[in-house]
This record gives C-alpha cells, structure tokens and sequence, in this order.
C-alpha cells in the first residue's frame, strides 16, 4: 500500500507549531518512513497534490486573503484537515489585533512608528494580500481534528501524525490536551 | 517572445511567507524582481494596553523560531523600563539561553534548511530536494544535524521549561536558578555538537572550493554591516553597543542601542509589508546595512572564544581583510557562529556564577519608556516600549532583525534573477535559485510581518506596460 501523504503550510501564526513538529527530533525519520512528506513550508513542493492527500495540517488563524485561499485550498485537497496550535484553533495571540481597528494597526506599525521615516504610508501594492479580521480556520472551513497548545507539544504532534498516518483517530485527553 | 512576470510562491525552506514576483521583457531576460513580504499582524498596536511584564510572553508569538530572542528582548526592554539591572547571574543564565538559541536556529537552517541546496544541489527534483531527501542521501548527517538541533532546543527547555515560548526572564532577571545536574547536562553535550559544527564547516568550505564561480556571480554587492559587539569589538550576542562599518571596513559609527532613534529609520514601499531600515546620517538607500551572521562577522574584529576565532581569521581573509560581500557566505558565516556559541555555552556553563540564586533585582522604578536589544540568530532586534504609571503600554516599536536585511534581500533577488532566469522557457531550478538567495539570509517572516508572516514564490509574466499575461505557481 502506499504511504498515506501529509502536507502542512502555516498562516497567521508564528512557525512554533511547525518547530514543534521538528522538536520530534529522532522521531522525524520514523514519521517520514509512515507518511510521505508532501508540500510543506520545510520541503519544496508549493502546494497540497491536485489529487489530494490524505492528510493536511495547518498552523495559524486567517488573517487575510491570501490565508483564506490556503485554507480552502487545503479543505479541498486534504481527506483529513488538522487545526494545529492555538492560533488555527481559536486564533491565538495574534487575534488581540481584533480588538483594534484595522486601519489604526496599519497606520501605527508603517506611519506613526516611531522610527519610521517621511516615506511612511500603508502598503497597498495590488500583489498584497487584503487584511481581514484574525479567525480560527474553522471559521472558514470544516475542521477534522483540533490540536490546541502553544505550540501542542512534540510528543503531542507525533502522536497525532502517527495515529492519523495508520489509518487511526486519534483522541487528544489527558496529558495530550494543552491550553497554553 | 511577449513580456512575462513571474511569480513564485510560497518561497520554501524559508521561515515565514513570501513571494517573489519577476518582471521579463521582450527579449526574455529580467526586468526587475521584487519580494514581497505579505502579512501584517499589528503586534505593535494590539501589545496596547497589556503590562511590561506580560510582553516576555506575547512577543515570542512573533516568531517560534527565534522566540527566546524575542522574550529577552521584551526582558530587557523592561529591565530599562524599570530602571532594574539583572544582578549578574541572571544575565549569564540568559545568555546562556540565548546560546541555546543561536545553536538550535542556525544549525537546523544550515542543514535542514539551506542543506538540501547545498548537499542535494540546486537542480534537483523539488519532490525530494528537503531534508527528507537529505536524510536518504545521508542519514548520519541528519541525524547529526537533529541532535545539535536538540542539544540547543535542550538548553532552553532545562532554563524556560519548554523548547518553544519558554517561561524564563522576566524584567530584573530570570525566575529560576540553574542546578548542578542540570549544568553537568548541558556540558555532556558540547563535544558532540563542536564535533557536529565542525563536520558542517568542512563541508562548506568544501562545497565553496567547488562552487568558487557561483560564490562570486550569485547577489555580491557593498553594504554596511551591523551588529553588536564586546569592548574589544570582538562579537557579542546577549549584551554591548552595536556597531556598523561601511563596504570598505570603515567604522561609521558605534551606539548604545538605547539611543537608537538617532541613528536608524525605516523607510516604507508600497509593494512590502515590511520596511527598510537604514543609517539615518546617509539616508535612504545609501544608508544600507546588513545584519546576522555575514554583518556581524564583517563588523567584529575578533571572536573572544578559541575555535570560533580561528574560523574566523580564515573568514576575514576570504576577501583580503575587507568585509566579505557574497550572500552565499552568510552559510559559513552562520556555522562560524555556531561554533561560538557553543564555546560561549561552556565559558557560561565554567563560571563561578552560573548556579547562583541571586537571579531577580526587585528594586523597580517605572521611568516611563525602555528599550531591549540583543543579537537574534538572524539580526539585531530592537522592543522599544513606552508606558503609563499603571505599567501598561501606550507605545510599542519593533524593528525586528530581518527587516534590516530587507534591503539586501530584495536586491539579492533582483540580482540573482538578472543572473539566472532566461526566458522564455523558465526551468524550476533557476527560480530555486531566487529562492535561495532569500533562503541566505535566513529570513524570518514571522517575525518581519509581527507587524505584518508569510512569504509565497509565484512567478507572474507581465508585458513592458505591466499588464499581466500568465501566473506560473509551483506546486
Ligand atoms: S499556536 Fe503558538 S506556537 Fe503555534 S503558531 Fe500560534 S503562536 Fe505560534
């Protein structure tokens, strides 16, 4: 049988889910003998297969539209789409911005920082990605599991990777729950 | 053949997201290329309202790469703030994570990362050209690579009490002392990880004997170079005055980073979401510098541990005394760190002072404004926080260590696509090559786009007018 393919990308979040991932250490080179390592922000593929892959994982909320793009992206080439850390689950630290203005955001960070000199103007070339309000993905798209931690834990990742790459479900209680 | 832009996105094996977009002309060579970094996240207006104390703990959110940067970074901006000075102990035991961090970022991006270019080569099929691939083609090397990785990550996990966003230092010190047996751990790994460093820096070495010509055609140009160093302007990582030298090796001038405001601003296009700092007395772009392991070792004259400073004699020479101005060497650059950092976990670990308890200065006066600076992995990182007597923050200002590398990136992208990338048939390899010439520098998105982190490579064709004819993304 062929290994089941996994593909991972990041949005709105802080790649610690994805260091988190890397924290497996050893345990790597076991996960890369049970799946195959598809398009993820450490390989070279761009993006999830056309023809699908069993199993998608995403770090970060949605933050923009370049963000919701991944995501149905992912929803639609993905059998299995995970929610991993805090931020792809309910947003995370980055949805504080929620309780601002966007546009104040903006205009502090690129026209009123103090270091920011005479040039100081909000980008707005048309090949950037629109800001949105910060959301979790399940705002956007259907969920299969959720995996909450900032980030969740090595032993955490492994056991849901392992788990969903034999064809299991795995079921986060106890000790494999974290909210911090 | 009609005018094409490229576009290629995501950029890969990079940290964060980004996208690269390749104007073409008429006769298929390369017009002009961007890179784009595309997210804002607004750190800096939603840390509004929260207290000093708390932003050690939000701002590792910007980045879980380099989060220990970050966390003593927004420590030391409180220790300012405060006007509390960290008894001595405190500040070795932050340093000491500091290191931990230097280890585990630089090692993993020069064989995780970087490697799968360098060992597996820029042309190879992009379906295994990762560390996957990598750890087929030599699985000892990986697993090496994984275990100095480890021993980094480890060094953090003993202080903060995890690997990523740990819980350590807070304004005035650190929470917790150092034990005996947590010491002796640390030191039973540095043989090994020296071992590991220097496997890596023959290999370099190696793989730069071999490609002398693409060293020397791939993004070299005149910069200044940024970094922090120790009174003897050897390299320093946790602690000093920075100091920034011209392309010829002049010093321009050297700071107390706390007075940072008189000597660099950031400039704003419309087409990036993060700026550009430069040096304030020449202006922008002239004003130009480069930070992280290639600025840094330009601008210190010495490294104050014994294998490192070896390394970095050999370094000096690569351009005859004078700043080394190749992008690709920010890869020697980086391991040469590496190496000092190690040294610096033993010389940190042999103090006296290491595992005192005199870790915390109570005596905390709010002055109303602080700033933190400390070497990140990949630059200089600047929290500048103003607050109300309540301590809770009316002002936050980050300029984050890629940012000051924007610059060199962009015009190490538009360089490389000069070079490389000849229409009309466009193969994947050349494109991994832009992508590369970003990958030098380490960038790390997340932590460029705190304000705004994601950085995609698409290659969009455009026509002279700018009008677009076709989007090619690699997947
Ligand atoms: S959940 Fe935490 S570790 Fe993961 S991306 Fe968000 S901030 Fe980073």
């Amino acid at each position: 049988m062929a290994k089941p393919k996994i593909a991972s990308d990041w949005m709105c979040g802080c790649a610690g889910c994805h260091m988190s991932l890397l924290d497996m250490d050893e345990r790597l080179a076991l996960v890369a003998e049970l799946a195959d390592l598809r398009s993820t922000p450490i390989t070279d593929l761009k993006e999830p297969d056309e023809g699908g892959v069993d199993v998608g994982v995403l770090e970060g909320g949605i933050n923009n539209t370049a963000n919701e793009e991944v995501a149905h992206k992912f929803r639609k080439r993905c059998k299995i789409l995970v929610a991993l850390g805090d931020c792809a689950v309910f947003g995370g630290v980055p949805a504080m911005r929620n309780f601002f203005d966007l546009q104040d955001s903006l205009r502090r960070a690129y026209v009123e920082a103090e270091s920011v000199d005479e040039s100081g103007h909000i980008p707005d070339d048309p090949e950037l990605a629109q800001m949105t309000k910060v959301r979790a993905i399940q705002d956007v798209v259907k969920v299969d599991y959720f995996v909450p931690g900032c980030p969740p834990s090595a032993d955490v990742i492994f056991y849901v990777l392992s788990e969903l790459a034999q064809g299991r479900k795995p079921e986060l209680k106890d000790d494999l729950i974290q909210w911090h | 053949m009609v005018a094409q832009k490229i576009t290629i996105e995501p950029v890969t094996r990079i940290e964060g997201h980004a996208k690269v977009t390749i104007r073409m002309n008429e006769q298929g060579s390369v017009d002009r290329a961007y890179l784009h970094v595309n997210e804002f996240r607004g750190f800096e207006k939603f840390c509004e309202g929260r207290l000093v104390q708390e932003m050690p703990q939000i701002t590792p959110r910007i980045c879980g790469i380099c989060p220990v940067s970050h966390h003593l970074a927004a420590a030391k901006a409180g220790d300012d703030l405060f006007s509390c000075p960290p008894p001595r102990p405190a500040s070795l035991l932050r340093e000491l994570m500091h290191m931990g961090q230097v280890i585990q970022s630089h090692g993993m991006h020069f064989f995780e990362l970087a490697g799968p270019d360098l060992l597996l080569g820029f042309d190879t099929d992009p379906a295994t050209r990762n560390v996957v691939g990598l750890l087929n083609a030599n699985p000892e090397l990986v697993v090496k690579a994984i275990n100095l990785r480890k021993f980094g990550q480890e060094i953090i996990h003993i202080l903060g009490g995890r690997r990523i966003h740990p819980v350590f230092a807070v304004p005035g010190g650190v929470n917790k002392a150092l034990k005996p047996a947590e010491r002796d751990t640390i030191l039973a790994g540095i043989d090994e990880s020296i071992a590991t460093l220097k496997i890596g820096l023959d290999i370099i070495k190696k793989w730069a004997a071999d490609n002398m010509k693409v060293i020397n055609e791939f993004a070299v140009f005149p910069t200044g170079y940024f970094g922090m160093v120790t009174p003897r302007n050897g390299l320093e990582l946790y602690d000093g005055n920075i100091r920034l030298i011209d392309s010829t090796g002049k010093e321009l001038v050297k700071f107390d980073g706390r007075n940072y405001l008189d000597h660099i601003a950031e400039h704003v296009e419309s087409w990036s979401y993060l700026k550009f700092p430069y040096y304030k007395p020449l202006g922008y772009p002239k004003g130009v510098y480069r930070v992280g392991p290639l600025g840094r070792l330009n601008a210190s004259d010495l490294l104050e541990t014994p294998l490192a400073n070896e390394e970095h004699k050999l370094f000096k020479q690569l351009n005859g005394g004078k700043p080394v101005e190749n992008t690709l060497y920010y890869h020697y650059a980086r391991l040469i760190e590496a190496l000092f950092a190690t040294e610096r976990v033993r010389m940190l670990l042999d103090d006296p002072d290491i595992l005192s308890t005199d870790i915390l200065n109570t005596r905390q006066v709010n002055k109303g404004s602080g700033v933190g600076i400390i070497e990140a992995p990949r630059g200089t990182l600047f929290h500048h926080y103003t607050a109300n007597e309540n301590n809770q923050l009316t002002k936050v200002n980050l300029i984050v260590s890629t940012g000051h590398n924007n610059w060199a990136m962009s015009e190490a992208v538009d360089n490389v696509a000069k070079t490389y990338v000849k229409g009309p048939d466009v193969k994947e390899g050349m494109l991994n090559r832009v992508e590369a010439a970003i990958r030098a520098y380490d960038p790390c998105l997340s932590c460029s786009t705190h304000a705004v982190g994601q950085m995609p490579l698409e290659l969009t064709f455009v026509d002279a007018q700018g009008n677009l004819i076709e989007t090619v993304t690699r997947g």
